[in-house]
C-alpha cells in the first residue's frame, strides 16, 4: 500500500476547528451539518492510505447530518454534539453496522444492538462517519496486527516529517500506536472531530501520544461497557480522544453515568457543565512518580517531562518527587491478568451463533478447533494459551492470585501517594514518540506491548482516570506526550489540570504535506480507495 | 467399606425472566424463541443479575435451615460445549449465597412401612447459577441441534460416590450422570458403590471421572467426551460485582435505597409454613398417623382437601383419613391424576361420608358410591344410592325376613362359629352388601344357636 507521492490541500480549516469552536459555526450557520460531513469524509477518502477506517457509514452519517440540520436550523439543536462527526473504534457494536474487531472471526458480523456510548453520541445528534481500524481484539500497542493492515500516523505525512525523512514514504512512515490506531489517526488527520477508543492497558493513551491528540481514559466504571467487546473486563474503559482537552470534558459530561445493562459502572459525580474559567495552579499539587525513569526512555520524551514540570513548578503548583515501589512488577502482572481474562472472553469464538465458522464439521470438538484457529491471529491465540495455562487448577495461586494480590499493591501505592496530598500525577505516556514501522515490527507484539505500556497500565489495573497531552514535537518532528493520573472519580480535576497544561504548552496543529499537482492526487486516491481495503 | 454420597441437586428457579438477562421464562415455547442478546453470547453483552432469583436462593437457604452469606461471589466455570455459548457457565464456587444447611427427613422402615425412622442430611451449600441450554442428538443426520431458551422447569440430579473404610480418608470420588428418577438414582448409586469396591478389592484403582447412568442396563458407564480430567479454569467472573444481602432493614447502609436491596429478615417473614412443621400440626391437631401425615404434605393439594372433608363432615379425621388416602389416592395414581384434577370434591366426598356415618349406607356400600361418583361426577351422591337402591336395610322385621330366609336354605351345618361367617357372607349377597355386618351377626347368631 503507497501513499500518493504528492499532494493533497492543506486541511480546511473548518475541520481543524475544536468541537466547541465547530458547534459554535453550526448555529452561526457558518457550515451546515451536512457540508461537515461530507468534508469529513471527503478528508477520509483523501487520507485513505492511513488505513485508518474499516467501514464509512457516508449514507448514513448524512442522514443523520440531515437531521441534525434540520434541528439546528429550527433552532432546537440536541446540545454540543450536534451534527458533530465522529468514529468509533471497530471494536464497539453498532446496530446493523459491521463490527469485526480487526479479525478475521468477526468479518462480517454486523449486531443487533449498540454500545450505550455509541448510542448516547447518537442521541445527542453526533454524525458517524466510520469504524475505525485497530490491532486485532484490541491487542497491541502499536495498531499493526490487525486482518486489514497496519494503521500510519498522519504526522508521517506533515512537511516537517517529510522534510527530515531521507526515503520513500512508502516505506518510512511511523505507526500511529495502538490498539485504537484509527481512532487517534483519525482525529490526529482532522476526518473526526471526536473518536472513541478502548483502554485496557494503554491502548487510547499510547496511540493518542503518538498521534498527537488528547486522549482520556476515565475512571473505570464511570462509562458504560455494553457493546464494547471485551479484552480485560476488569480494566477495559470507554476512552474519549478529541483535539482539545474542552471537547473531551463536553464528551465526558455526555457519556459518563450508570447504565443498568453494565453492572459494574457506578454514579458519576455531580459535574458542572464545563470546566473552569478561572483556576489556580498553585491550589495543585503534582507528583513526579520516580520509578517512572523507565529503561529507553527517549531524551525527547524526558526533555518534555522536565519541561512541563517546570512549568508547573514555576507557575506556583507544589512538584514532589514521589515513590510508586511496585511499579516494577506491573507489567508482568497485567500480563498475566490480561491473558487469563482473555481466554476466558474469547471461549465463546466457537463459529457456532456468528461469526467465522470452519467448513470443518466432523464433530463439534473439530470445528471448534479449526474455526478459533483460522479466525484468530497469533497474538489472540498465544494469550488464550496462557491465559488458559495461569487459570488452571494447579497454577491458579501461583500466578491468578499472585497477580490480583500485586495488582492491589499497585492499588494501594497510588492510594497512599495521592492520600499524601498529591492532585495529580505527571508521567510520560510513551518511551518515546512513533517509531518506524519497519523498526517497530523487528520485535513481536508480546514485546513490543511490555516495553510500550509500561507507563500506562498500572492505571488500568487501579481504576484510575488518566489523560494524555501532546505537549511538542520530537526532532523527528513527531509528536511527544505527557500524562496526567488523576484520584478515582476526580476526572473532572484531571480535566481541569490537563486544560490549563494544555493551554501552556501550545501544541502545534498538524499540517499535511501540501503540493499543487492535485489532479494527480485525485487519480492516485481513487486508485487506492479500489485497492486498499476488505 | 461404605460408600459415600454426595448430591448436585439442580432446580430451577420459578421467576417470570433469566438469571442474567431478561429474555422471560416459559414453558414449552417454541426452540430458541426466548433468547436475549446475551442469552446468545453476542459479544459486548454483560450479565445483570435478576434480583427474584436472589430472593429465592435466600429463602430456599432459610428452609434449609443454612447460613446466608452476606457477601457471595460469582465465578466463570469453563468448558466448551454447544449448549453453553459463552464457553463458560456463570457460577458460585468459591463463596456461594448459603452454606452448612441441614434437611431432616424421615424414612419408613419395617415390614409395613409404618416405622418412622428421622435421619438428617447436610446441605454443604446452594449456590446460583446459569443453567445451560437443550442439546437434542440426531445420530442419523450427525448433527447436534441446541435450543437457548433454558425453559425446562426440571429437578435434575448427579450423584457423587466413593468409597472407603470408616475412620479412613475418603476415596476417590466419580460424578454420575444422566439420571432421571429418584428410582434411577437409587439404582445408580448401588450400582456405583458395588462397582466401586468391587475394583478396590481386586486391587484397582477408582478413576476421578464421570459416568453416565444406563438405565437399561442399571449400569454406569464412562462418559466418552469426558475423558482425563476436567479442569474447569475457575475464574472470578469480573462483570458482576460482589452480592451484598442484608440481615435487616437496619443494616442497610447509608444513601442505599433498602427497597432495592434484598433483606434477609423481610423474606424469613415471607416463608411459608415449612413441610415438617405441618406435619407435626396436621398429627396433633386431627390425631391422624405419622406416616398419614406425609401423605397429605407431599401430595399438592392433598392436604387442604382432607382440612375441607373434615371441616364438611361429622366424621372424625381418622375415619377421613382412610377415605383419603386409600379410596382417593388410590384412584388418583391409577389413573395419573392430581388432586386438584379428582371428579369428587371435597364435598361430595363429606357427603358421601356423612351417609355412611349415620347409617343410611353401609360402608361397602359407600365404597361402591365412590366409585360410581367418579365415573359420574355430574351425580350427586343422593342421585346415584336412589338410582342404584342402595339404602341400607335397617328395618329389623325385613332383616329379620332376610336371615331366616338364608338359614333356613342351609340346614346342613353343624360348626357354629364357620356357619355363622357363611351365613352372614350369604346375607351380604342377598342384599348386595346393604345390610350392617354388626346387626346381621346379631340376628344370625340367635337364629343359630
Amino acid at each position: 500500500m503507497s501513499a500518493p507521492s504528492a499532494a493533497f490541500r492543506p486541511a480546511a480549516a473548518m475541520l481543524s476547528l475544536s468541537i466547541r469552536e465547530v458547534s459554535q459555526a453550526l448555529r452561526d450557520g457558518r457550515v451546515s451539518a451536512t457540508e461537515l460531513c461530507r468534508k469529513c469524509i471527503d478528508q477520509i477518502q483523501r487520507t485513505h492510505y492511513l488505513n485508518a477506517f474499516i467501514t464509512i457509514t457516508g449514507e448514513t452519517a448524512m442522514e443523520q447530518a440531515q437531521r441534525a440540520d434540520n434541528r439546528i436550523r429550527t433552532g432546537k439543536p440536541l446540545g454540543p454534539l450536534d451534527g458533530i462527526p465522529f468514529s468509533v473504534k471497530d471494536n464497539f457494536c453498532t446496530e446493523n453496522i459491521k463490527t469485526t474487531c480487526a479479525s478475521k472471526m468477526l468479518k462480517g458480523y454486523v449486531p443487533p444492538f449498540s454500545a450505550t456510548v455509541v448510542q448516547k453520541l447518537l442521541d445527542q445528534g453526533a454524525v458517524l462517519v466510520g469504524k475505525t481500524n485497530l490491532d486485532e481484539f484490541a491487542m497491541g500497542a502499536g495498531s499493526t496486527d490487525g486482518v486489514f493492515g497496519p494503521i500510519r500516523n498522519p504526522w508521517s505525512y506533515t512537511t516537517l516529517y517529510r522534510e527530515q525523512s531521507t526515503e520513500d514514504p512508502d516505506s518510512d512512515w511511523a505507526i500511529s500506536g495502538g490498539s485504537s490506531g484509527g481512532s487517534a489517526a483519525a482525529v490526529a488527520a482532522l476526518s473526526s472531530f471526536l473518536a472513541l477508543g478502548s483502554d485496557t492497558g494503554g491502548s487510547t493513551r499510547n496511540p493518542g501520544s503518538l498521534c498527537g491528540v488528547v486522549a482520556l481514559k476515565p475512571t473505570y466504571g464511570l462509562l458504560s461497557r455494553h457493546g464494547l467487546i471485551p479484552l480485560v473486563n476488569s480494566m477495559d474503559v470507554p476512552g474519549i480522544m478529541t483535539r482539545s482537552v474542552h471537547d473531551a470534558a463536553t464528551v465526558l459530561r455526555i457519556l459518563q453515568g450508570r447504565d443498568e445493562r453494565d453492572s459494574t459502572t457506578v454514579q458519576a459525580p455531580s459535574t458542572p457543565p464545563s470546566l473552569p474559567e478561572h483556576f489556580d495552579i498553585r491550589d495543585i499539587c503534582v507528583g513526579i512518580p520516580k520509578e517512572y525513569h523507565a529503561p529507553g526512555l527517549s531524551t525527547d520524551t524526558l526533555a518534555q517531562w522536565s519541561r512541563v514540570a517546570a512549568m508547573f513548578e514555576q507557575a506556583g503548583a507544589r512538584v514532589q518527587e514521589v515513590s510508586l515501589p511496585h511499579t516494577q512488577h506491573s507489567i508482568v502482572c497485567y500480563h498475566v491478568l490480561c491473558c487469563c481474562e482473555v481466554a476466558s472472553n474469547m471461549a465463546r469464538f466457537d463459529g457456532l451463533e456468528y461469526g467465522h465458522r470452519s467448513t470443518i464439521d466432523s464433530s463439534t470438538d473439530a470445528m471448534y478447533a479449526t474455526t478459533r484457529h483460522e479466525g484468530f491471529n497469533n497474538v489472540v491465540r498465544r494469550r488464550i494459551l496462557s491465559g488458559n495455562y495461569f487459570l488452571l487448577k494447579s497454577n491458579y495461586e501461583r500466578y491468578f492470585v499472585k497477580a490480583q494480590q500485586m495488582r492491589r499493591l499497585i492499588t494501594e501505592d497510588l492510594k497512599n501517594v495521592f492520600r499524601s496530598g498529591i492532585d495529580v500525577l505527571l508521567t510520560p505516556t510513551t518511551l518515546s514518540d512513533a517509531a518506524r514501522y519497519t523498526d517497530f515490527i523487528q520485535e513481536d507484539n508480546r514485546t513490543r506491548s511490555a516495553q510500550e505500556d509500561v507507563f500506562t497500565q498500572p492505571v488500568n489495573m487501579a481504576g484510575l482516570p488518566a489523560v494524555t497531552v501532546p505537549t511538542a514535537l520530537s526532532r523527528r518532528g513527531l509528536p511527544i506526550s505527557l500524562q496526567l493520573i488523576g484520584q478515582t472519580l476526580q476526572d473532572w480535576k484531571l480535566l481541569t489540570v490537563a486544560h490549563w497544561m494544555e493551554q501552556q504548552v501550545n501544541f502545534p496543529m498538524i499540517h499535511l504535506h501540501g503540493d499543487s499537482d492535485e489532479r494527480k492526487l485525485d487519480r492516485l486516491v481513487r486508485e487506492r480507495t479500489h485497492t486498499i481495503g476488505s | 467399606m461404605v460408600g459415600v454420597v454426595g448430591l448436585e441437586v439442580h432446580a430451577q428457579i420459578q421467576s417470570t425472566s433469566k438469571l442474567f438477562s431478561g429474555s422471560h421464562v416459559r414453558f414449552l415455547a417454541p426452540p430458541n424463541s426466548l433468547v436475549s442478546h446475551f442469552d446468545a453470547s453476542l459479544p459486548g453483552t454483560l450479565p445483570v443479575l435478576n434480583r427474584r432469583c436472589v430472593e429465592a436462593a435466600v429463602l430456599t437457604g432459610l428452609a434449609l435451615n443454612c447460613t446466608i452469606n452476606r457477601k457471595s461471589l460469582f465465578d466463570r466455570k469453563h468448558y466448551f460445549y454447544a449448549d453453553m455459548p459463552a464457553g463458560y457457565q456463570i457460577t458460585q464456587q468459591r463463596v456461594p449465597i448459603a452454606v452448612n444447611g441441614m434437611l431432616v427427613y424421615s424414612h419408613f422402615e419395617g415390614r409395613r412401612r409404618n416405622q418412622v425412622v428421622t435421619k438428617s442430611v447436610k446441605i454443604k451449600q446452594i449456590q446460583l447459577e446459569q443453567d445451560s441450554g437443550k442439546s437434542l442428538h440426531d445420530d442419523e443426520q450427525s448433527q447436534t441441534l441446541i435450543d437457548l431458551n433454558r425453559a425446562e422447569g426440571q429437578l435434575r440430579v448427579d450423584a457423587n460416590v466413593s468409597v472407603h473404610r470408616p475412620g479412613e480418608p475418603l476415596g476417590v470420588r466419580t460424578e454420575v450422570k444422566n439420571i432421571n428418577s429418584v428410582r434411577h438414582l437409587a439404582k445408580a448409586i448401588d450400582y456405583e458403590i458395588q462397582r466401586q469396591m468391587e475394583v478396590l478389592q481386586s486391587a484397582g484403582k477408582v478413576l476421578n471421572e464421570t459416568r453416565a447412568f444406563d438405565s437399561k442396563s442399571g449400569n454406569t458407564i464412562p462418559m466418552r467426551d469426558k475423558e482425563g480430567l476436567q479442569d474447569y479454569r475457575f475464574m472470578p467472573e469480573p462483570n458482576l460485582p460482589p452480592l451484598f444481602v442484608y440481615k435487616s432493614e437496619a443494616s442497610v447502609p447509608a444513601g442505599v435505597d433498602p427497597a432495592q436491596v434484598v433483606v434477609i429478615d423481610r423474606l424469613s417473614a415471607q416463608l411459608p409454613e415449612l413441610p415438617s412443621v405441618k406435619r407435626t400440626r396436621l398429627v396433633e391437631t386431627y390425631g391422624i398417623l405419622q406416616e398419614h401425615s406425609f401423605t397429605l404434605v407431599n401430595e399438592d393439594g392433598l392436604m387442604d382437601y382432607f382440612e375441607n372433608v373434615v371441616q364438611t363432615t361429622k366424621a372424625e379425621p381418622r375415619k377421613v383419613i382412610g377415605w383419603v388416602i386409600k379410596e382417593l389416592m388410590g384412584n388418583l395414581n391409577s389413573q395419573n391424576l392430581k388432586v386438584s384434577q379428582s371428579p369428587i370434591s371435597p364435598c361430595a366426598l363429606a357427603e358421601l361420608i356423612n351417609l355412611a356415618e349415620s347409617g343410611h349406607i353401609s360402608s361397602s356400600t359407600a365404597k361402591q358410591v365412590f366409585q360410581e361418583m367418579w365415573k359420574a361426577p355430574e351425580k350427586t351422591v343422593g342421585q346415584i344410592v336412589k338410582e342404584q337402591d342402595l339404602w341400607m336395610i335397617n328395618d329389623k322385621e325385613e332383616l329379620q325376613k332376610i336371615c331366616r330366609r338364608i338359614v333356613d336354605s342351609h340346614p346342613e351345618e353343624v360348626n357354629p362359629n364357620k356357619v355363622l361367617n357363611k351365613l352372614m357372607g350369604e346375607v351380604q349377597r342377598e342384599t348386595k352388601g346393604r345390610t350392617d355386618p354388626v346387626q346381621v351377626r346379631a340376628i344370625l347368631e340367635k337364629m343359630v344357636s
